[in-house]
């Protein structure tokens, strides 16, 4: 097997303030500038290893106070992406600015006062040991914020603002519903008071009922403190009712990124409107589509040459096997697509 | 008469702190070559309701039921042995996650050939012919080799394809679907139920098909029960119940996911408020009272199965009543 580099140097990564942005004088919230993952599999003393390229080349810039939409399939890349911003993994390339500045690498603790993760599975991520008092209260005692007892003042305010019962404070996640689980999980991120949310399929673990509830506090929580969400989701019935950007990503790409009315409205990415047409919504009669998509799923160790899609897609041509087609915003309307026939 | 009749199905299984009520009272039917879907959330008795039909009900589960017919057959009175020999040859079974339904030791042609051997006892050849033909009506290229391939070998969804071809190799008359999607990623779930909707028609066998997510529902059912608290609070035709809901929480069910097109993109949600009842102990009156928006006094009382128009039934003392304007959304402070 022979390795190949990932990050190629074909596609420029543009520049935190290029030409194009200077316009928009507002600095995004987070920005991610080509940012990038590999991983080595197997090799050894005397072999090298496969690299899988699990996010390649990432771009986005998310204004503040906006929801920006990550969809695509398990295995696309998703939360390696999101790892990368909580600095829970290190990129093998490429910055993540906050407000504008970079946070590479140096500083874990300064990320975390700006970027806080909701996971999505409310029964995981919580300590069942610790009581909840203790667990929303971990981030303040870790970043030494206040006296005990500021803390423990912010922490009853923050249960508050989660909807949850003060009497939650001594209870334990195994005392909790789900629905209340997340909202435990949310007070956690909020108690630090972020910038930014990373919601990692925060409802995919719930039901539908209380799906309902937690989507109305994270809106009424975005309005209360302007945060600013990276929404990762396959649902994406859930994500266009939420966000204002979508991000499409296959095999560790973005292959598209526009508006929701843009990307829900008229998807230009053979992909992007797969996933589109898969979305089953609740009308009878309608049947189930035929995507005409082969199951044939990539290896993301061995991507397809050219465009890693073309594989499953129904329109390849000749080019497609052999170019891979760079992100681009072809009509200057502030949308992206990776596509030779867009 | 009805391929499978179900009534007063009850399923009980002692917990620490009592006994669990998990299916309390349900009655349903299965036309031949429908396609039922049971719906509802987690614990509300629909895996346990699959279970109990299949027999595979947990050793300390306790069954009852005034009626449990498949094409005739007294269930309830059945032996362990002419049980078994019902599973799979008549009544087969597709479980959400693959991978831990399949024999990780065993290759496929082995697992798929196994049951018309063992019910049909046809020889080892001809049940091998019969897979490849199966392997290739649900989309599984170079049928053959994969025969000699092991469940490790599969993508999630090329397994979902094998476990719907296993089901199928004995012709059964009824399949019980159990969330066979819901691992999957949706491109591969569309293509999966469209598989699963084209094969079952084709060989007009019934299923049972049981899930969470309303929008299946409404592309694959002929007919749809929605569950709630191990009961059986609706059932209708797919059409008019999403035309014309009758019982509250399936409303409540409905207007909870956004609706593209309908539900203005960022607006609130119509959450249903509280959680699940408890099922352990003893259960009295209507066990959605505490979460519906228009519960009444009355509704301490255990609510009537309500006959609607045609083949539409409801739990609800309500339910022949017009629909209620809906509340202000509830806000948090």
């Amino acid at each position: 097997m022979n390795a190949q580099p990932i990050t190629e140097v074909a596609e420029s990564r543009p520049l935190p303030s290029d030409s194009a942005s200077v316009s928009r004088a507002v600095t995004p919230a987070l920005e991610l500038c080509g940012l990038s993952k590999t991983f080595t599999l197997g090799g050894g003393l005397f072999k090298r290893g496969r690299t899988l390229g699990a996010v390649s080349n990432v771009s986005l810039r998310i204004p503040r106070g906006q929801v920006m939409g990550l969809v695509g399939e398990s295995g696309c890349g998703k939360s390696t992406l999101a790892k990368m911003l909580l600095g829970l993994t290190t990129p093998s390339d490429g910055d993540v600015l906050v407000d504008g500045r970079p946070v590479r690498g140096a500083d874990q603790k300064a990320l975390a006062r700006h970027i806080q993760p909701i996971f999505q599975d409310p029964y995981s991520s919580l300590n069942p040991r610790k009581r909840i008092a203790q667990i929303v209260g971990l981030p303040l005692r870790v970043h030494g914020i206040g006296t005990p007892r500021e803390q423990a003042a912010h922490v009853a305010e923050t249960l508050d603002v989660v909807g949850l019962p003060r009497r939650a404070a001594e209870q334990f996640p195994g005392q909790l519903s789900g629905g209340q689980r997340q909202r435990v999980a949310i007070a956690r991120a909020l108690v630090m008071r972020p910038d930014i949310v990373i919601c990692d399929e925060p409802t995919s673990a719930l039901d539908v009922s209380v799906q309902a509830q937690i989507l109305n506090l994270l809106l009424d929580l975005k309005a209360e403190f302007g945060l600013t969400y990276l929404f990762i989701s396959h649902d994406l019935a859930v994500v266009e009712h939420l966000v204002d950007r979508v991000a499409v990503m296959y095999l560790g790409r973005i292959v598209e990124e526009g508006t929701r009315e843009q990307i829900f409205g008229s998807p230009r990415h053979p992909y992007t409107r797969a996933l589109l047409d898969s979305a089953l919504t609740p009308e009878p009669g309608l049947g189930v589509p035929d995507i005409g998509l082969g199951d044939a799923t990539p290896d993301p160790s061995d991507p397809p040459a050219g465009c890693a899609f073309h594989p499953r897609c129904p329109k390849a041509q000749a080019t497609c096997r052999q170019q891979r087609p760079r992100l681009e915003d072809i009509r200057g309307d502030n949308a992206r697509v990776a596509c030779h026939l867009a | 008469m009805p391929l499978l009749e179900v009534n007063n199905l009850r399923v009980d299984l002692p917990v620490e702190a009592g006994t669990l009520h998990a299916v309390r009272g349900i009655d349903f039917h299965v036309e031949r070559g429908e396609m039922l879907c049971l719906v509802g959330e987690s614990g509300c008795g629909k895996s346990m309701t699959s279970l109990a039909l299949m027999g595979l009900l947990p050793r300390k589960a306790r069954l009852t039921a005034d009626r449990l017919q498949f094409d005739g057959i007294d269930l309830t009175m059945l032996s362990e042995r002419r049980r078994s020999d019902l599973r799979g040859a008549r009544m087969s079974m597709i479980f959400q996650e693959p991978m831990t339904a399949l024999n990780p030791a065993y290759t496929l042609g082995n697992q798929l050939c196994e049951g018309l051997i063992r019910h049909r006892g046809v020889s080892r050849q001809e049940a091998r012919e019969r897979a490849i033909y199966l392997l290739e009506r649900v989309g599984i290229s170079a049928a053959k080799d994969r025969l000699n391939q092991y469940p490790h070998q599969l993508s999630g969804g090329l397994r979902q394809r094998v476990m719907i071809a296993m089901a199928l190799m004995c012709e059964p008359d009824l399949i019980i679907a159990d969330e066979p999607t819901t691992a999957l990623d949706v491109t591969i779930q569309a293509q999966i139920l469209r598989l699963l909707r084209e094969l079952q028609q084709e060989f007009g066998t019934a299923v049972i098909f049981i899930t969470h997510d309303l929008g299946v529902v409404a592309r694959i059912a002929d007919r749809v029960a929605v569950m709630y608290a191990g009961e059986v609070i609706e059932s209708a035709p797919t059409p008019a119940l999403y035309a014309n809901p009758a019982h509250p929480y399936t409303r409540g069910l409905l207007s909870c996911i956004p609706a593209p097109g309908k539900t203005p993109p960022g607006s609130r949600l119509q959450a249903i408020p509280g959680v699940v009842p408890s099922l352990v102990g003893h259960v009295e009156g209507c066990a959605f009272r505490n979460r519906c928006p228009q519960a009444q006094p009355t509704c301490e009382r255990t609510p009537p199965l309500m006959s609607l128009s045609g083949d539409h039934r409801a739990r609800c003392h309500y339910a022949d009543r017009p629909v209620p304007a809906p509340r202000p959304p509830e806000t948090i402070s």
